[in-house]
């Protein structure tokens, strides 16, 4: 078929509607080149001018390849291919000329649409895959079929579309999951957001203007109070006057929980962030994938977690965590700066003068200190200097909650109490739609451990004791000026939370079944489908036969409507009476017409002759000569049913 | 094909061993068992990049590319589907060919009858050395479907095996089936270029030797292949009565006979072209002519059907009938 300009415009659109999503994180320049071409490509199909000369595109493709290396500096990895291939794409465009770069223009947009899947997965993502498929499946239809309207092909492609959706329903559930990746992955592979190793005044802060998912429970039994659900993260111990680290643990042994009641269990689903923590209850007990638990109780998997990642873990309550701890371990929880904050130093060495041998007495007191002293809890907490926690002690007295649990610490830590700071999760929204608890970036938050001999690590959270509000509803009700917050952390009115956790359901369901469909899932879900013997065979054998069943199914639909038998009704009466001599051994010639026929028989047998006669003038008069009426047709059936030979 | 390598008489060769070389009368309907299918090149194409996003999926673990990747291949494998369905049930006859010269085309006309609901799109008809022709076949019609195929010989001119094929909807399966229909078609010879009537060998002595046929008008007649241009009543046509021809009566009892055995010694062929393009000339002079040939005579007369019996003496002249 011919390259009409309609099929042109097919395919800029195929072209344009897979490279579209890529917008947002091309550099702006090649988007501009590319809707660039794309409309000197429109024009020149509008207007039915010569496509440009060989050496022009050459030069176009030269100089553009050598722009996106200089640009990335670099011609491998992911972006610069995806780049590499819509750019070329779209050249290819302006070099049409036969069929065969048609169809290679179609498969290069199937293909650019999967890279956009390395940036999002979404259910939006997912609806705008099958809008996108359905345009070039009619541009690939129009190939083949040249002069068809526009709307002809739009339906064939469209009932293609549909027949293939429960086909590749079936390959999707029973084709063996492979775990990837087969090969390494560029470290642009994924982008990361969370908690860091480390805390400064406005590390959660910033994090807590962020809306994104960091992870979702499930419950298997009630869920504890929300004032108790403190998810753990990095413990931090070492401080140099403005920021806590992590440090290295000074021991091998793993902690250990004593008096422990009964076990919490249930299931987190978390978002990739490309770190290697896991996030648990206070305090995790053990894992259901592998993991490696410190001798500060924080959960480490192997690698980094950059995919969905899927897990049961059991937590205790009530505990005494490490009530033993090594005295290396107590040395790392005592040690501060030198020559810093002089006033909180002084102000915890009174302390320690009023209690002498009680350091929970001290405990109290720096609570009683937050709560009493005019401290203020707020997002926008004044910048600090060298001496952050006098500044923040004495004069500014606001801050969010890496401030009070650092000085907290710092404070315990000046008395010689031993303390750490640990940073993780707090609370967590109740989604009832789908019975589980959604943990935001906004829910990051910073608490402090403090341990007290025989009871061990004991978790105290000052900002509990100047804002209680965060901990027992969340940060809308603690902090004064709402407006600055993330959207869901704002309190908004119930229809709009109803809304949004309807879709968070979705999604979430989306992510566990769609999305987070591996080799394990495939497994629990074949299992609870009843298959027995999970085994590649076997899916294959299963997935060969749904896939024929379905595709019987679709021929016999298909194949239906072929041949469309004659309906005359008055035709059908007559066969009939055709059929019936013919058993008798008279049957009518292909060349006679009813008159020819009853005469023929009215020869042979005189008997039939004025019986058939009637019936061939009757079958003329109904069919030939508009003498219809519904009870000429009758008698005209009656007739032929009491015909007997 | 003009001229047949080794591969493509191979080729040949295994068709011929592989599908039927019947030939075939009256109606054929096309049902499973003469409609083959076959991936094309584009299938493998398609093939390799769908591998390539499998690939893809697998290492990025990227379950929405699973989906695509599954989508594409069921459609690619669907279409396999309806290539048949494209071509199933078809009802085909052969048609009326007319005759043509040799060197021109011989148009032979197929009857494609499409039964069912469903429209047909882009068939191709074609014959073994590539002429081709495509058309659609909307849900319950029938179509006459022209092929040309260049007549060089003449004699009469075999339709030969012809594919019929469709690649809807994709193009990455090729669904074909061979007909050969018993139908071919009359060729006359070539008319030589124009000589002046061999009017002097008039035998009936009547001592006139200008013979015009257009003195005096006579009427209209239809037009058949083969008259003068000049004689086209174009005034008739522009009146939308069909194309006609201008006859005019020449004087009665001239009798003309083209005779074989009068023409110099040239060769056989190109006395058949000379006598070809006097029988022309004379029918369109409105003479009364006759043929003689060394295997028998048409004796003088005027007419369509004259004419046509003439022709086809001539094209068929040492012709064995097989």
């Amino acid at each position: 078929m011919k390259l009409t300009a309609q099929l042109t415009y097919g395919l800029i659109a195929c072209i344009l509607l897979v490279s579209a999503p890529h917008a947002e994180h091309l550099p702006i320049w090649v988007s501009a080149e590319c809707g660039a071409l794309l409309l000197w490509r429109a024009y020149l199909a509008r207007s039915g001018k010569a496509l440009p000369p060989r050496w022009l595109l050459l030069g176009i493709t030269v100089l553009s390849v050598l722009a996106i290396a200089f640009s990335f500096r670099s011609l491998f990895g992911r972006e610069v291919g995806v780049t590499l291939l819509i750019l070329l794409s779209t050249l290819k465009l302006l070099e049409l000329k036969a069929v065969r770069d048609a169809t290679i223009v179609v498969y290069l947009s199937c293909f650019i649409i999967i890279t956009n899947f390395f940036y999002s997965q979404s259910i939006p993502t997912a609806l705008f895959m099958l809008v996108t498929l359905l345009v070039i499946l009619a541009s690939w239809v129009h190939l083949q079929t040249g002069g068809l309207a526009f709307k002809s092909r739009l339906r064939i492609g469209g009932v293609l579309l549909l027949q293939a959706i429960p086909l590749s329903l079936i390959l999707f559930v029973l084709f063996p999951r492979v775990q990837g990746p087969l090969w390494g992955l560029p470290q642009d592979a994924y982008a990361s957001s969370g908690l860091s190793d480390s805390m400064s005044p406005g590390t959660m802060s910033k994090l807590s203007l962020s809306d994104a998912v960091a992870f979702r429970v499930t419950f298997d039994t009630a869920a504890p109070s929300r004032d108790r659900m403190y998810w753990r993260g990095p413990v931090l111990w070492d401080f140099d006057g403005t920021t806590w680290k992590r440090g290295r643990n000074a021991t091998t042994r793993t902690g250990i929980l004593e008096d422990t009641g009964m076990p919490l269990s249930y299931t987190v689903t978390l978002e990739p962030h490309n770190k290697r923590w896991l996030f648990a209850l206070d305090m995790p007990d053990k894992l259901s994938i592998k993991y490696r638990l410190t001798p500060d109780f924080q959960l480490l998997s192997e690698k980094p977690l950059n995919a969905r990642t899927r897990y049961r873990a059991d937590s205790f309550l009530n505990y005494r965590a490490n009530p033993d701890e090594p005295s290396q371990q107590l040395q790392r929880a005592l040690t501060l700066p030198r020559g810093l904050n002089p006033q909180a130093q002084q102000l915890a060495d009174n302390w320690r003068k009023q209690h002498p041998h009680d350091d929970a007495a001290i405990v109290r007191e720096v609570l009683r200190h937050f709560n009493q002293g005019g401290f203020e809890y707020t997002l926008e907490p004044p910048l600090l200097g060298m001496n952050g926690i006098d500044e923040f002690l004495f004069q500014s007295k606001q801050g969010f909650c890496e401030h009070y649990a650092g000085s907290f610490v710092y404070l315990l830590r000046a008395a010689g109490v031993p303390a750490r700071v640990v940073t993780g999760y707090q609370g967590g929204d109740y989604n009832d739609l789908g019975d589980y608890y959604i943990l935001r970036q906004s829910d990051a938050h910073a608490w402090a451990e403090v341990w007290l001999g025989e009871r061990g690590w004991i978790r105290y959270d000052p900002t509990a004791a100047i804002a209680p509000a965060r901990i027992e509803s969340g940060l809308s009700a603690a902090v004064s000026n709402p407006a600055a917050l993330p959207f869901m952390a704002r309190n908004p009115p119930p229809w709009i939370r109803a809304l949004r956790f309807n879709w968070d359901a979705l999604a979430n369901q989306w992510n566990q079944w769609v999305l987070g469909y591996d080799t394990e899932t495939q497994f629990a879900f074949l299992t609870r489908l009843g298959m027995e013997d999970i085994s590649w065979k076997n899916m294959a054998l299963n997935m060969l036969a749904g896939i024929f069943t379905l595709v019987g199914i679709f021929t016999l639909l298909m194949l239906r409507r072929l041949v469309v038998r004659q309906t005359d009704p008055v035709q059908a009466v007559w066969l009939k009476l055709c059929r019936k001599l013919e058993k008798s051994g008279l049957p009518r010639l292909a060349h006679e017409g009813p008159q020819d026929y009853a005469s023929r028989i009215g020869t042979a047998h005189p008997a039939l002759s004025e019986h058939m006669d009637d019936l061939a003038a009757r079958y003329i008069g109904l069919r030939y000569q508009s003498q219809h009426d519904e009870g000429a047709l009758q008698a005209f059936k009656h007739a032929v049913a009491a015909f007997k030979l | 094909m003009k001229f047949p390598d080794i591969r493509g008489s191979l080729k040949l060769k295994f068709r011929n061993w592989a599908f039927r070389r019947t030939v075939e009368t009256g109606t054929v309907q096309l049902n499973q068992r003469r409609i083959y299918i076959l991936p094309t090149r584009q299938f493998f194409g398609f093939g390799f990049v769908l591998v390539l996003m499998l690939l893809g999926d697998i290492n990025y673990n990227l379950s929405l590319g699973y989906v695509l990747t599954f989508l594409l291949a069921t459609t690619g494998g669907l279409s396999m589907l309806y290539a048949f369905r494209n071509m199933a049930q078809l009802e085909i006859h052969a048609g009326h060919v007319e005759p043509v010269f040799a060197g021109e085309q011989a148009r032979f006309v197929f009857h494609f009858n499409n039964p069912g609901s469903l429209d047909r799109h882009q068939i191709h008809l074609h014959d073994d050395e590539g002429h081709e022709t495509v058309f659609d076949l909307p849900a319950q019609t029938s179509t006459p479907v022209e092929l040309a195929l260049p007549a060089t010989q003449r004699g009469w001119l075999d339709s030969g095996r012809l594919t019929l094929y469709t690649r809807f909807p994709l193009g990455l399966f090729n669904a074909w089936t061979y007909i050969h229909f018993d139908v071919r078609a009359l060729v006359y010879p070539k008319p030589s270029a124009p000589q002046p009537l061999p009017i002097a060998a008039a035998p009936d002595g009547s001592g006139k030797t200008t013979i015009r046929g257009d003195e005096d008008f006579a009427g209209l007649r239809n037009y058949v292949p083969g008259d003068a241009m000049p004689r086209i009543a174009w005034k008739a046509l522009a009146r939308e009565q069909g194309l006609q021809v201008k006859e005019f009566s020449a004087q009665q009892g001239q009798q003309l006979w083209l005779d074989w055995s009068q023409l110099p010694d040239i060769a056989q062929e190109r006395k058949l072209e000379l006598l070809t393009r006097w029988v022309l000339d004379a029918d369109a002079q409105g003479l009364q002519y006759g043929l003689r040939l060394p295997d028998g005579e048409v004796i003088p007369q005027h007419g369509p059907s004259h004419r046509a019996e003439c022709l086809r003496r001539l094209a068929l002249f040492g012709v064995h009938e097989s």
